[in-house]
């Protein structure tokens, strides 16, 4: 900082700071959505804390569980869990077979694997209960429904994942077995599923964690297991009922969830 | 030239007898599942309503797309738009305490983190739908309900997102702020807020996503979006009004998926 | 300088054992006066990251006491450890930026301790804070890079923003811990003369881990030799026999006893 003719250093001042447009498109895009969704839903912090002794009312009569209750509620526990089951089965099972389908190193098409991923990705936008309500429609109430709602949900949301393993892989292999002069069933089999199983079934047992959770309220609109209840319970404001379903509810789940993700861990370890 | 005979490949026998374990476990829970369902009772016309609900997919309501009245497909979507960005929007906030609690870090106990994330565990659990149920209790039938049970709902799991972040944090911007005489306070504004930020911002747009799919269900118990005239068609079996509500679902997430997805691409 | 024996940094039977039972500091005992600057060197694993991160307490020392300019930092507390640690600056290895902030608001953290909380919250740094922070930028000769975050800069940008950081912190001492490891040597090169430039100009003590011996040799006024946790050697650099430094990296690795 010395200058050639000998005077005192000028330092520069700071330079203003640039102006970022975009920080700020965000800003108000932010802020706007807050202020016409608050509108437009209707949402209001005051109406809720004035109307808050409802809400803990429920949670209160909730917290004193009617125990003798849970001799009708097992047995639906135990339902809705089979319906998680059957539904990742055939579900992953699906999946599996349709991720080699759209894995674009293994189907060299571009046209087919685009149409198929186009049919996946319409089915990954339906929610569950949607799938629930569509299927009761379809086939009537029960525990059928639900499964099938179970399945279609679980292909959604196992065969991107089943895909992108596939997609990730090292393809030496793949093209070592090629050069041999191996089919596609032989690349299939040698090549790609012993590089994924492992995720295969890691993503199973997240979808199940997954359809454990989901299966517990496709009751509520007819679709079999312990959701039934749930809404009945609700109708007739017997809420310790209900507080005992919710119990057992979290109390599977959260074991479930526990046991499962364990697994996984060890699996990708 | 004599050659060695191949050898079996090595293999313990514990993990061998491990693998089959968890397979036939694995089967006998399979076949377990399969028994007392009943998959008998399908309504004879299930075959018709499929065709019927194609039918209406191929032919769809057109004329519910806009109407004018606040009562159409339009409004109806734009309802369920705004419960999730409103919803996924209080989750977030709500979410950053429990994830600081929830995080496991050497500045606190673990078992402090533990107890944070069963919590976490337990909120993830409580069953959507009651707890929309709940707050219509509260505020009445509606968006707002829906709103409100997305907005705690979602903390279960994006808190936990947030958490793993957190743990994932690199502690040496910590460490200069420390070294420098920050309080804890300043640690937490000037080195781990600005490198969570991505990552919160990135799940908290893809809790939007899933905040959207569930913001068109809850309408099938009275909180609000287009759960609500889906049921409603459904119902009445008015089939290309199904047709055109699954329609205008499918193509919202889609587009909000893609645009999600964009965003979150631009941040890392 | 008047007061050049005055003791800035006092360490005294200073020991640390890790809760693993990691034996990393034993029994030290050492005076590192105002306006030196020290080298300290050692094997990987001796504990010289251990030694500068107790001097300001990122960690907790297991026994002994360490006086910083007279006062006791292993015995503060809240408010007065962290005005302890404002007179100590850090230089980390790992350069240790907050990566997505820019470069500015990274050098404006040397200043966080001498604000109340609720200013610093709402970024409400004096302009002639943040006119030095620029400054400071100016003399490791980043003035340009200001608005830039800071993850987009070069390793050895990073590390001359850290110095920014410290100068705008304005220490009385400098922990250095390695600070140029991971840069090439001409960029290493330049990051000590900076710390030289801290210790002559602004006389601020200077304490410089270092795993190449001819940069200890080129900028170290005074060596600590340190082994398995202790001092093995203290002395001028100006009267330490190469001998010592063999000795300290017992026969050493080649690489690091290397000098063209
Ligand atoms: N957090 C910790 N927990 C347990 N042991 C530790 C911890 N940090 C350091 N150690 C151990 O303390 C000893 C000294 O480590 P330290 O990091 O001070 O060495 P160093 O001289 O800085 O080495 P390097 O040149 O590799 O940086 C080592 O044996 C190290 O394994
Ligand atoms: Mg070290």
């Amino acid at each position: 900082m010395t200058n050639k003719s000998g005077q005192a250093p000028v330092v520069p001042g700071l330079p203003k700071k640039k102006f970022k447009l975009m920080n700020w498109v965000w800003a108000i895009i932010l802020i706007g959505g807050l202020f016409v969704s608050t509108q437009e839903t209707n949402t209001s912090l005051p109406v809720l804390f004035q109307n808050f002794s409802n809400f803990t009312e429920i949670f209160v009569e909730m917290a004193k569980p009617d125990w003798s209750y849970s001799g009708t509620v097992i047995p639906l526990v135990l339902q809705t869990i089979k319906m998680a089951i059957l539904g990742t089965f055939f579900g992953s099972l699906a999946a599996f077979f349709y991720s080699l389908l759209i894995a674009r190193n293994v189907v060299k098409n571009k046209v087919v694997t685009g149409v198929f991923r186009f049919i996946m990705n319409i089915i990954r936008t339906i929610p569950d209960l949607l799938l629930g309500a569509i299927f009761v429609a379809i086939v009537g109430t029960g525990t059928f429904a639900g499964v099938l709602a179970l399945s279609v949900f679980t292909f959604g949301v196992v065969v991107k994942l089943f895909y992108e393993a596939i997609e990730t892989i090292d393809n030496g292999p793949i093209e070592a077995l090629t050069a041999v002069g191996a089919n596609k069933w032989q690349i299939i089999t040698d090549a790609v599923l012993p590089q994924v199983m492992t995720y295969f079934i890691s993503y199973t047992l997240y979808a199940f964690e997954i359809n454990v959770r989901a299966s517990t309220v496709l009751g509520y609109i007819g679709a079999g297991g312990i959701g039934l209840y749930l809404q009945q319970t609700l109708d007739v404001f017997q809420y310790e009922r209900t507080g005992t379903i919710i119990i057992i509810i979290v109390i599977v789940v959260v074991l479930i969830d526990y046991i499962s993700s364990k697994a996984r861990e060890a699996l990708m370890k | 030239m004599e050659y060695k005979q191949l050898a079996p490949a090595p293999k313990s026998t514990a993990k061998r007898i491990k693998t089959w374990l968890i397979v036939i476990i694995s089967l006998a829970l399979l076949i377990w599942s399969f028994t007392d369902m009943d998959f008998g009772g399908i309504k004879p016309s299930a075959k018709q309503i499929v065709g019927s609900i194609f039918n209406g997919l191929l032919h769809p309501d057109w004329s519910y797309v806009y109407t004018g009245d606040g009562e159409d497909l339009l409004s109806a979507l734009w309802e369920t738009i705004c419960i999730a960005f409103l919803g996924t929007f209080i989750s977030a906030i709500i979410s950053l305490p429990f994830a600081f609690w929830a995080a496991r870090t050497k500045y606190k106990h673990w078992f402090t983190s533990r107890l944070g994330k069963i919590v976490l565990a337990i909120i993830r659990s409580f069953p959507e739908i009651v707890l929309a149920l709940m707050f219509i209790k509260a505020v009445g039938p509606g968006a707002a309900a829906g709103v409100l049970a997305l907005g705690v709902h979602s903390v279960g799991m994006l808190a936990k997102l947030f958490s793993e972040s957190i743990e994932n944090l690199d502690e040496g911007a910590n460490e200069a702020v420390i070294a420098s005489g920050g309080s804890k306070w300043h640690v937490m504004m000037f080195a781990t807020m600005p490198n969570l930020m991505p990552s919160l911002i990135s799940n908290t747009l893809y809790r939007f996503d899933v905040s959207l799919r569930s913001a068109s269900v809850l309408g099938l118990v009275g909180a609000g979006g287009i759960g609500y005239p889906l049921m409603t068609a459904l119902n009445y079996r008015m089939w290309s009004r199904v047709g055109i509500i699954l329609l205008g679902i499918i193509i919202l997430v889609m587009i909000v998926d893609w645009i999600s997805g964009w965003i979150r691409s631009k941040l890392v | 300088m008047a007061n050049a024996n005055t003791p800035m940094i006092e360490c005294k039977n200073v020991s640390k054992v890790y809760p693993d039972g990691t034996v990393g500091l034993k029994d030290i005992n050492l005076t590192i006066n105002k306006g030196e600057f020290v080298v300290v060197v050692g094997l990987s694993g001796a504990g010289k990251s251990t030694l500068l991160r107790s001097i300001n307490r990122l960690q907790d020392v297991s026994g002994g006491e360490i006086l910083i300019d007279g006062k006791s930092i292993t015995a503060a507390k809240g408010k007065e450890l962290r005005l302890i640690r404002r007179d100590i600056g850090m230089i980390f290895q790992s350069f240790n930026l907050v990566k997505r902030s820019s470069v500015l608001r990274n050098v404006l953290v040397g200043r966080v301790a001498y604000y109340p909380t609720w200013k610093t919250t709402f970024n409400l740094f004096s302009k002639e804070d943040k006119q030095k922070a620029y400054e400071a930028l100016q003399q490791v000769g980043l003035a340009e890079k200001v608005y830039n975050r800071a993850d987009e800069l070069s390793g050895g940008q990073q590390q001359r923003v850290a110095i920014a950081r410290v100068l705008e912190q304005n220490p009385k001492i400098i922990l250095a811990d390695e600070p140029t490891a991971s840069l090439d040597p001409e960029t290493s090169k330049r990051i000590m003369n900076d710390l030289k430039m801290l210790n002559e100009k602004y006389g601020m003590t200077v304490i410089a881990n270092l795993h190449s011996v001819e940069l200890a040799k080129e900028f170290g006024q005074r060596v600590i030799g340190i082994r398995a946790g202790q001092v093995v050697y203290d002395g001028k650099m100006s009267e330490t026999p190469e001998s010592v430094f063999t000795n300290i990296y017992n026969g050493g690795n080649g690489k690091e006893a290397a000098d063209d």
